[in-house]
């Protein structure tokens, strides 16, 4: 009896071991990539495949700080050019070599990509000095060189060059048409894709010939499943069916805390949750009191307690912590005596009606905290007319600019304060497309100013004071109302050890996922 | 016959070409198909120019005729998201639904005859009463409560079965079906039972009504005189004519069942064409919209069609309309 268990013991462990060595991951997100071409869209579906099948030059680490990937180093020149040196004998999938040639023909691609064109606009050149060497130009002194490196996934330019079978260029880059580029992968990443079939599975493989060997990964095969529906997703975790999932909502953390074969992951995001209030529909809003007075009778801490049931971190301004221009100072500010007694000095104290419209499937329980800003507002006699649609009306509608007060949701591309600025409360400019997204029409030429100062200086500790300067003025000018800040949440089954790969942009490093029994 | 074929074949091209109309007239209110291409920071005149590549920015007579130009010759044009014809797209998951829907026609058929008829036979015992009290509970539960609770039964708390998706597939002449794999046939059993609860307590009350009907009825009676053995009565006499109208219900039925896939398969993310057409409303896939409304509008006439057929050959008495 001793001996038959012992025995058993034995081949569990063997097994174990094996198992230690290459494992298989079975993942379910809520949905899979548009395109395995790394430019088609900027969306973070396609950073999570870029991240798994392409290597950037250098990469986010957990603190916002830059990872050198196959940038090896780099140095700034003068203030305008920045030299990289490219890590050696990295091959890609293909088995071509990777050299500067492939940088240049990656960077040339990203200048016509309609959807990153707009993160690389500030370099003007790239000159190569070697096969493993090139320098990057700025038209001026540009702070964000790292920052937009993370975006540069490097292709393989000899197996993209030429014609596929259709007759058309294999680096062909096309929104909504069948390309070569965007069924094919040659990339430097730790997986190549094996089997793709859209919408309902991906499989990955591990390159064999993946140059971090430091890197103690250990998954050599990837499942890719997308689940769209949130308890179905949770539910297939729960049974074993799969052993990682993103993201888990709100209402199933409980669950899965109490479950003892799974594990959740949780972190704050960097997705700032905002309403506009805008000025030139409504002229109430014009007074800085009005929107002040909304400030103070809107309750964060209450919208992320019973709504979002802790699972978001109350804002009142719009970089989260660790950004550059995040101001600790800023804090929430419910008060609602104070919220009525402004309401009265703006000499609004029977208060008036505006439309509101907000997405119902775009942001986590958007349409719920729609809802409880209007009845917070009701309370300081600001009668709300709200309407909710789906993101693929409300956007349509938001262009329109056809409420009075709208929901936005931003997540900075770069990483940097500077770029929430831009999109959200600039000076609207047709032209220079600054304030795209301002539909409160908001606008302080001071900030802008600062805004183009931060833009030139390169020198973090200066930038930071810019930038939180910046973010001071607005919150005292109640540009906007700052809600919160969406947490992210990943779960896995026991063992998946998911903790160390994860990080605030939802990019998960999968490449370095160690998968113990 | 040949008639009866080209008249259905007429009506059928009258139905996709009004369901074409509808739901290229419809497409504008769906929303912005461009915000689902591009990352959000592109500019106005970006989308503005890709919009006006795409021809989105051409008046509707435009759009539509250079549609229907295309349609008429196979091409219903190419999903904004796969990227390939949206008819291949469809029917690349066609098979995927018509498994389900057949999984969930066998469920039904098994389960709904024996106990329609029992409950006809002896509409006083208790289990009639049961099957009659939980078919009224059962027509009132939406499906994605169905799909959860025994998600939650079956694949978490019991493990039995899985969770979500279609399992392995094999391909049967060149059709990849979950019918010959034992993992296949397992991811089947839980979305075909969802989705035949919602069509088995109507059916059950269907035929216990009709059956009831008929044994009520003069011919009926005149066996039971004849001394004929009551499994006789029942099995052949009663419930071939109980099935005259189950039959045209269950094709019409079997149409709208297709559509009830949606729910189904969204809930169980099966890879079918009911997901697909939800996803594609999401990310306003317009082409992919046009040519699911058409393809399902095929489906509809083309089981419409079938069922005639099958109603002449249960009953004779019936004639075909054009047939002489």
């Amino acid at each position: 009896m001793k001996k038959t268990s012992l025995l058993f013991a034995g081949v569990a462990l063997a097994l174990n071991i094996a198992s230690a060595q290459a494992a298989t991951l079975r993942m379910a997100y809520d949905a899979d990539p548009v395109s395995l071409d790394p430019y088609e869209q900027l969306s973070g579906g396609t950073l999570q495949l870029s991240h798994m099948t392409y290597d950037p030059l250098v990469r986010w680490d957990r603190n916002l700080g830059f990872e050198p990937r196959l940038a090896e180093k780099w140095e700034r020149i003068d203030d305008n050019t920045m030299r990289f040196h490219l890590r050696k004998g990295v091959k890609f999938h293909s088995g071509n070599t990777l050299s500067t040639k492939d940088i240049e023909f990656t960077f040339k691609r990203l200048q016509d990509s309609p959807d990153f064109k707009g993160v690389f606009a500030p370099f003007k050149a790239l000159n190569v000095i070697d096969d493993y060497t090139f320098d990057l130009v700025t038209a001026k002194p540009f702070p964000l060189v790292l920052n937009n490196m993370t975006y540069l996934f490097p292709m393989d330019s000899a197996f993209f060059s030429g014609e596929d079978a259709n007759g058309k260029p294999k680096d062909l880059l096309v929104k909504h048409g069948d390309s070569f580029a965007s069924r094919t992968i040659s990339g430097t990443g730790p997986f190549t894709v094996s089997y793709r079939e859209q919408g309902v599975k991906v499989e990955f493989a591990r390159n064999p010939n993946y140059w971090d060997t430091n890197s103690p990964g250990n998954v050599d095969k990837i499942v890719f499943t997308p689940i769209k529906e949130a308890p179905t997703r949770v539910a297939a975790l729960l049974a074993g069916d799969v052993d990682f999932i993103a993201p888990v909502p709100p209402t199933d953390h409980k669950r899965i805390k109490s479950s003892d074969n799974v594990e959740l992951v949780t972190m704050s995001g960097t997705r700032i949750i905002t309403f506009q209030m805008n000025q030139e529909r409504n002229e109430a809003f014009k007074d800085v009191r009005v929107r002040q007075a909304v400030n103070y009778a809107i309750n964060q801490e209450g919208i992320v307690k019973k709504i979002m049931k802790g699972f978001a971190t109350p804002a009142a301004q719009f970089s989260p912590k660790g950004y550059l221009g995040y101001n600790p100072a800023l804090t929430p500010r419910y008060d609602l005596k104070k919220a009525k007694a402004l309401m009265a000095e703006a000499g609004y104290s029977d208060g008036f009606s505006v439309t509101m419209m907000a997405p119902n499937n775009r942001y986590v329980n958007d349409e719920k905290i729609a809802q409880a800003v209007v009845s917070m507002l009701a309370k300081i006699n600001i009668k709300v007319d709200l309407k909710t649609m789906p993101k693929a009306q409300y956007w349509p509608a938001f262009d329109e600019r056809a409420a009075d007060m709208m929901m936005i949701g931003w997540h900075s591309d770069t990483e940097d304060t500077n770029n929430f600025f831009e999109f959200l409360s600039a000076c609207a400019n047709k032209e220079t497309g600054a304030g795209q997204y301002n539909s409160g029409n908001y606008c302080n030429p001071k900030v802008d100013a600062m805004m183009a100062e931060a833009n030139a200086v390169t020198d973090p500790a200066k930038r930071a004071g810019i930038m939180q300067a910046m973010e001071k003025a607005v919150y005292d000018d109640a540009g906007f109302v700052p809600l919160h800040w969406q947490n992210l949440s990943w779960g896995a089954r026991k063992g998946v050890d998911i903790a160390p790969i994860v990080n605030g942009m939802n990019f998960p490093y999968l490449g370095d996922l160690v998968i113990k029994e | 016959m040949i008639a009866f074929f080209v008249k259905r074949f007429f009506q059928a091209v009258v139905v996709m070409f009004v369901i074409s109309l509808i739901s290229f007239s419809i497409q504008d209110n769906l929303g912005d198909p461009l915000r689902e291409l591009v990352g959000q920071s592109v500019s106005e005149e970006e989308r503005q120019a890709l919009r006006d590549e795409m021809g989105l920015n051409d008046p509707f007579l435009v759009q539509y005729l250079r549609f229907a130009k295309k349609a008429v010759q196979g091409d219903l044009g190419d999903s904004y998201f796969f990227k390939k014809p949206a008819f291949d797209v469809i029917m690349k998951k066609l098979p995927a639904t018509l498994e389900l829907v057949f999984g969930a026609t066998i469920i039904i058929i098994l389960f709904s005859v024996p106990i329609g008829v029992y409950s006809a036979i002896n509409p006083q015992s208790w289990f009639s009463k049961t099957v009659m009290g939980l078919s009224i509970v059962g027509i009132s539960i939406p499906v994605f409560l169905t799909a959860i609770g025994l998600i939650y039964l079956f694949a978490i708390e019991l493990n039995w079965l899985p969770s979500y998706g279609r399992g392995e597939t094999s391909n049967l002449l060149g059709w990849e079906t979950g019918f010959l794999t034992a993992d296949g046939l397992k991811h089947l059993i839980l979305p075909s039972f969802t989705l035949a609860s919602i069509m088995l307590p109507l059916f059950i009350r269907l035929i216990r009504s009709e059956m009831m009907e008929v044994l009520q009825s003069e011919y009926v009676k005149f066996a039971w005189a004849k001394g004929i053995s009551p499994r006789r009565i029942y099995f052949v006499h009663a419930l071939k004519n109980t099935m005259l109208p189950v039959i045209t219900v269950g094709g019409v039925q079997i149409g709208t069942m297709v559509a009830y896939t949606i729910l189904t398969e969204t809930v169980f993310q099966w890879p079918g064409m009911g997901f697909l057409f939800l996803e594609a409303v999401n990310r306003v896939d317009t082409p992919l919209i046009v040519a699911y409304l058409i393809v399902v509008g095929a489906i509809f006439v083309v089981t419409n069609t079938l069922v005639d057929l099958i109603y002449g050959l249960v009953n004779p008495a019936v004639k075909l309309a054009g047939k002489k």
